[in-house]
């Protein structure tokens, strides 16, 4: 049973990964990525790691390959452009990749470790690879890589917003955005916050003593566009 | 299945991913192709961790895939930046960063 399951999972990981490489079209691609993401967490299933099997589909095919779906619904793009002037090289680049297989062939199959050969003990313990136990470790032996694991997303996620933001202010085509507040109580229905000059100051009223406007329809030229650029840069 | 199998695998898809990042013109495939080299080396570690029945390697296996959803998340930043600021979506036509 376990032979059936890794010889199809490993085949059709190698030849997910294949297809990952030689479709044209990149949203294919992506999804062939997909494939191949899904049988290598049967293998880690059969490997005896449910956790990260689990983590593998939550996070990779969960949430990474939605991202590149976005992406490439966004960025669009179309079918790679065929060759592009530069065959030898392309030629160069397959040769490098047979060449390393070669080369890690020789190394695998021509290792002298005996233990490549057997898989580890029998009779493995219940415990092994369950989120307890992998939860226990990251907590007292790995816990400063668990931090800068942590650290490293948090920097990853706003080094993201920074990239990916606009830079200058609305688009064109773009109105700001207007405020529920305007809509429910617009200029001149005797509110009290119009009474001290917070809306619709009035010359020589109270409005000189209050501190710059916070009201949502201060006079135009205050505040910059939709408000949240403008000194970002 | 021995230990040796899984590093067939391993070894294949990795090289595979690695003739991919070097054929690949699209920023995004590049990338998708770096999960593949990630996720070889990370059958590798698992396997080795099933086979010293340990669970360290599994802790170093979730590592991995924090550093590659990091790189992934970055990575596909720049595209979004390249393709807002008029840049070709295309690692032959990129030839400056600034900015």
């Amino acid at each position: 049973m376990d032979e059936i399951l890794f010889f199809v999972a490993g085949i059709a990981a190698v030849v997910a990964a294949a297809g990952t490489v030689f479709l044209r079209n990149p949203f294919y691609a992506v999804l062939s990525l997909v494939v191949h993401l899904l049988s290598l967490s049967l293998l880690f299933l059969l490997l005896y790691a449910p956790f990260v099997a689990v983590v593998q589909v939550m996070v990779y095919v969960g949430a990474v390959m939605v991202l590149y779906v976005f992406v490439n619904a966004y960025v669009g793009g179309g079918t790679e452009p065929q060759g592009g002037g530069a065959p030898t090289l392309r030629a160069f680049s397959y040769a490098i990749g047979v060449t390393l297989i070669a080369t890690i062939g020789i190394a695998v199959l021509g290792s002298g470790l005996q233990v490549i050969d057997g898989s580890g003990p029998e009779n493995i313990r219940a415990s092994f690879g369950s989120p307890a136990e992998i939860g226990e470790l990251l907590l007292t032996k790995f816990l400063l890589p668990f931090e800068a694991a942590s650290f490293l997303l948090l920097v990853a996620a706003i080094g993201a917003v920074v990239l990916a933001r606009r830079r200058r202010g609305t688009l064109p085509g773009e109105d700001r955005m207007v405020a529920a507040l305007d809509l429910l109580a617009p200029t001149g229905t005797g509110s009290m916050r119009e009474g001290v000059g917070a809306i619709n100051p009035t010359p020589g009223g109270f409005s000189s003593r209050i501190t710059p406007s916070q009201g949502p329809s201060s006079p135009p030229g205050e505040r910059d566009g939709d408000g949240d650029d403008g000194d970002a840069r | 299945m021995s230990t040796g199998w899984y590093l067939a695998v391993s070894a294949i898809v990795f090289a595979i991913g690695a003739a991919g990042v070097a054929t690949r013109r699209n920023p995004l495939l590049i990338l998708v192709c770096l999960e593949l080299m990630l996720n070889a080396g990370n059958l590798a570690i698992v396997a080795f961790a099933r086979q010293h029945g340990t669970t360290e390697g599994h802790v170093f296996a979730l590592v991995v895939m924090v550093v590659a959803a990091a790189e992934v998340v970055v990575g596909l930043g720049i595209v979004v930046a390249m393709y807002r600021n008029r840049v070709p979506v295309d690692v032959d036509e990129l030839r400056e960063l600034h900015g």
